[in-house]
């Protein structure tokens, strides 16, 4: 059987990796650690920041699960900018120091770690899931059937991890404590575009308030940093319309 | 340490028109036009009424906004103006879910339909537009 | 008031804005800037009724727009409801005030005070 060839000498480099540590809970304020690691042409900001944690310090608070942008877990800003580590090649950031910070308008746990509380709690807020009458399974129930085009209505905000990248990126979120954001608008879209759904009425009483989807300047931020294509900034403006009576 | 623990980026993330291309610079000259047009309008209304003085009146209120920097002044108000006009209506359109983009099936590399060529011409128009608006206002104050 | 109808009347008063604000620039720039700013034109002007009119119903829509669009921006500076309370009285006041002391001066030229 023909060996695998090992990675050319040449690709691979080394890499400087700017951690910022903080731990608010024991009254540590922020620092940087860096740490060099080794990079190769599809190593991860993820990848570097485990080879830290394994091989210079293990105390790095880091949240991480599937490593393929489907948990939504490891959010962070990389250079400045809200991303998925796991998402995110150092081969994409250049040649310079790479910077990881926790993701802006989240609460710091430790490090790395930010807390969701928020986010859940809006998501939840707008009851994100199919109200129907019919939603019970009783003898004669049948499953309700969806056109092609009428799937397409609502399928790519169906996509969302709940990574809370366009939360981070939003400006209103940088100063509105109460603002819903971006990721449950879309959602609220999401079930309001769905045929299937009868909650759309109490949807739009919900998101209607003075830190509700008024507070949506389009600066498009969110749908800029979206790792899945959810582009929340559509779906807000197609809720907006829903509302003005354009749609 | 409370800012640490609430990490937000504050007033100076809000008002960074960087990082995250043309429609983020837009929002940002939304507002400060917004602002700045609001300042005008209330010192317009102020100024105005000095013509309740009489001739005298008027005729010192003239005098100082018909200078250089008056017409400098005025001239960004024009540019203010247009932009904020323009752009609003983008944004009504846009808000009415009319030029917002076409839902579909999302494919990588995901570029959000949302920020579609249409906007940002918008966008870009509505600068230019401004600018020869600004040109056009000073030819207009200084030619005479 | 539902935020949905307030962004209704915001828009409202942008277009409505829009197309008298450009009635009076264009009847400034078609006089003559500079003429029209004489002293003689501009007590003319107030004294014509339409023109007095177009300038009254212009001074409230901007009035309106301008501080609803200040009162979202401080809405989402701070929040506390005292905070909220507070800003959207003291826009609501300025808003009121802008409009009298410009329709003062709207109405006694008008009227031919001067
Ligand atoms: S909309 Fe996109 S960025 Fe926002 S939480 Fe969902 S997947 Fe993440």
């Amino acid at each position: 059987m023909a060996a695998v060839a090992p990675p050319t000498d040449g690709a691979r480099r080394s890499v400087t990796l700017r951690i910022r540590r903080s731990n608010p809970a024991a009254g540590q304020g922020p620092s940087y650690s860096e740490f060099t690691v080794g990079a190769e042409p599809w190593t991860t900001v993820l990848d570097a920041i485990l080879e830290a944690k394994r091989g210079h310090d293990h105390s790095v608070g880091v949240r991480y699960s599937c490593r393929q942008a489907t948990c939504g877990s490891c959010g962070m800003m990389v250079n400045g900018r809200p991303r998925l580590a796991c998402f995110t090649k150092l081969s994409e950031l250049g040649d310079g120091a790479v910077t990881v910070e926790p993701m802006q308008n989240f609460p710091v746990v430790r490090d790395l770690v930010v807390g969701f509380d928020r986010l859940f709690r809006s998501h939840h807020s707008i009851r994100p899931y199919i109200v129907s009458g019919e939603a019970d399974i009783a003898p004669g129930t049948r499953e309700t059937p969806q056109s092609p085009e009428e799937v397409e209505r609502y399928i790519q905000f169906a996509g969302c991890i709940k990574c809370g990248l366009c939360n981070s990126a939003c400006p209103t979120m940088a100063t509105d404590t109460q603002f819903i954001g971006p990721q449950s608008l879309a959602q609220a879209y999401r079930y309001v575009a769905d045929t299937r759904d009868r909650g759309k009425d109490e949807r739009l009483r919900i998101i209607d308030d003075s830190h509700g989807i008024w507070r949506c300047h389009y600066a498009g931020s969110c749908s800029k940093v979206c790792p899945k294509g959810v582009d929340p900034a559509m779906g807000i403006q197609l809720l907006k319309g829903h509302m003005l009576g354009f749609r | 340490m409370a800012r640490e623990e609430d990490n937000r980026g504050g007033i100076r993330d809000m008002a960074s028109p960087r990082r995250y291309g043309i429609e983020r610079v837009a929002y940002w000259m939304m507002r400060l036009s917004g602002l700045g047009l609001l300042a005008y309008f209330v010192g317009h209304i102020y100024e105005t009424s000095s013509i309740l003085r009489g001739r005298a009146g008027w005729d010192e209120l003239l005098a100082m906004t018909q200078t250089t920097e008056g017409h400098a002044l005025l001239a960004v108000v024009i540019g203010m103006c247009v932009f904020h006009t323009a752009n609003g209506i983008r944004l009504m359109l846009v808000q009415g879910g009319i030029w917002s983009g076409r839902p579909g099936r999302a494919d990588y590399p995901y570029t959000p339909r949302s920020q579609n060529a249409r906007n940002k011409i918008a966008i870009y128009s509505s600068i230019v537009l401004a600018a020869v608006a600004m040109v056009y206002g000073l030819t207009v104050m200084f030619g005479e | 008031m539902r935020e949905s109808l307030i962004i209704r009347i915001h828009y409202a008063t942008a277009l409505a804005a829009v197309a008298l604000v450009a009635v009076h620039v264009l009847i400034r720039v078609t006089q003559g800037f500079a003429e029209s700013l004489e002293y003689e034109s501009v007590v003319a002007n107030y004294r014509f009724l339409p023109y007095a009119g177009l300038l009254e119903i212009i001074l409230i829509l901007l009035s309106v727009h301008g501080f609803n669009g200040l009162r979202v921006i401080l809405l989402e500076l701070r929040q506390g409801r005292r905070y909220e309370r507070a800003v959207t009285l003291a826009c609501v006041a300025a808003a009121v005030a802008v409009i009298a002391y410009g329709s003062r001066t709207i109405i006694l030229m008008n009227m031919g005070a001067v």
